[in-house]
């Protein structure tokens, strides 16, 4: 595992502080003085029943909302840029292919160079999608649109990712597919990924870290460290541990719903 | 060729037992002929006064398609304006629907007075019943823009220019294209309008044949002006089949 060391440490991850964070709409109380504090490099998956504020959340993570009172601090300072954001459905433009979906991010940026086409192509690849960079998005199935998706986050080189409910819209076998490369590719870059889910099974798959969110007023349940192995294939689903995370994350789960 | 068939002849099948249909009712009486003049009539006289009749859908053409391209560029252009604050919508698109609300015959005599006897107001004309679709259009395409993908535009830090140009207009395109699929067929109407009140063209050809009780003749004339409204309708949606192809996958083979 030297490789995937020696590119943890060439990226690296940011840290986020969250401290007494609230948001509200309204009268509406989505996030209530929520402190949460998240390591640079870790991989923490955010669990919670429908509406209890998941989204919104990330979107306060992301600076894409601002916070009703409270900070959202994320360093290093000069994150804006490095934060990536992969939405529930792929929102891909149809008008434009796969690579030039890709390069997306880097021409906004104002970062669009002569290797941009080339970070994005090596981007595509990481997500097993070299082949299919002259099509159409209406041309792909819905787990390659994804896929896409997940290279247009990656291909800035972030250091926050941020997912929410990413592949929930898929198929079983695709959806465990890309949960494994999306945790390989966390592994070889170490940056930090924030993972919003409803479903247990693969919040338990994915994470190092568990959060569960209160169904009402957004505050925190639980704060779990999983004990599974850093390397995760299918075949941990059928383990004891994986049932044992599972079962913790269930009960605190049904409290709350 | 077997696809375009089967697309024409379904189509073509009402039209033949209607004039069929039509020719033999005229015939036996039942209908008197300077009412409605049989098809043959019409066919006979689109042959025998062809050059006037062509020289006629010429000029109304030429207005209509001018009306119509300053009614797109016009339309295009204030939808965008609109789409940029909320306040600039509340300020003038009350102002914008007065286009869609002005009955234009009514003004159409004012025209004269501002523009002449000539093609300038049969244009205008065209341009003021052709505009308020794509301005209405232009503006509900731009204003429906996926909310993840602004999302998307602001983290990576997009100018307002850029979101405009790489997003919502490209976004929009769709339903700017239904907003000028309309105004075609309007900008023909309000062409004809124009030309009835100052202008020559199938409008002042449908006029004065019919004080001379020439159904025949008026009948020719609607038929070449609904055929340039077809004509217009048909180019409309080649031009969005071309633009929007690859936004479907069932678009292409």
């Amino acid at each position: 595992m030297a490789v995937i060391t020696a590119g943890r440490l060439e990226n690296g991850g940011a840290a986020v502080r969250l401290h007494n964070l609230r948001r509200t709409f309204d009268d509406l109380v989505v996030i209530n003085r929520l402190t949460l504090d998240i390591r640079a490099g870790e991989f923490l998956a955010i669990l919670g029943p429908s509406g209890c504020g998941k989204s919104t959340l990330l979107r306060l993570i992301a600076r894409l909302v601002e916070p009703t009172t409270g900070t959202v601090e994320v360093t290093p300072a000069d994150v804006k840029f490095h934060t990536a954001y992969v939405f529930q459905d792929a929102h891909l433009l149809p008008w434009r292919t796969v690579l030039e979906n890709t390069v997306l991010p880097l021409e906004l940026m104002g970062t669009d160079t002569a290797e941009s086409a080339a970070r994005a192509r090596a981007a595509l690849a990481e997500v097993g999608l070299a082949e299919a960079e002259v099509r159409y998005p209406a041309q792909l199935s819905g787990g390659m649109r994804m896929r896409v998706s997940l290279a247009r986050a990656l291909v800035t080189q972030p250091k926050l990712l941020l997912l929410d409910e990413p592949f929930a819209a898929l198929d079983e076998i695709t959806r465990f597919r890309l949960d494994i490369r999306l945790r390989e590719l966390w592994l070889e870059r170490g940056m930090t990924v924030i993972f919003v889910t409803h479903s247990i099974t693969e919040a338990a798959f994915l994470a190092d870290r568990a959060v569960v969110l209160t169904r009402k007023g957004g505050g925190i349940k639980m704060d779990r460290r999983l004990a599974l192995p850093e390397i995760r294939r299918n075949e941990l689903r059928a383990s004891p541990e994986f049932g044992r995370e599972m079962e913790a994350l269930l009960a605190a789960m049904e409290e709350e719903s | 060729m077997r696809k375009v068939l089967g697309r024409v002849v379904p189509a073509a099948i009402p039209l033949v037992v209607f004039m069929v249909g039509m020719e033999w009712l005229v015939r036996v009486g039942w209908i008197k002929a300077f009412l409605v003049p049989p098809p043959s009539a019409v066919f006979n006289t689109l042959l025998r006064d062809w050059r006037e009749l062509f020289t006629a859908l010429a000029k109304t053409s030429a207005g209509a398609l001018a009306g119509f391209a300053l009614g797109t560029v016009g339309g295009i252009a204030i939808g965008v304006f609109l789409s940029s604050s909320r306040a600039i919508q509340r300020a003038f698109y009350p102002y914008a629907v007065f286009f869609q609300t002005v009955p234009i015959i009514a003004i159409a005599p004012l025209l004269v007075i501002w523009f002449g006897y000539g093609m300038r107001t049969v244009v205008a004309s065209a341009f003021i019943v052709s505009i308020f679709p794509v301005i209405a259009n232009t503006l509900s395409g731009l204003l429906s823009t996926d909310p993840a993908l602004r999302d998307l535009f602001r983290l990576y830090g997009a100018s307002n220019s850029a979101t405009l140009w790489k997003l919502r207009f490209p976004a929009a395109l769709p339903q700017i294209l239904t907003g000028l699929r309309i105004a075609g067929g309007l900008a023909v109407i309000g062409a004809i309008v124009g030309e009835f009140i100052g202008g020559q063209g199938l409008g002042s050809v449908v006029d004065v044949a019919r004080t001379q009780q020439r159904t025949d003749k008026v009948f020719a004339a609607v038929l070449l002006a609904s055929a340039l409204g077809l004509a217009l309708f048909g180019f409309i949606n080649l031009l969005s089949r071309v633009l929007l192809r690859r936004w479907h996958a069932s678009e292409q083979d």
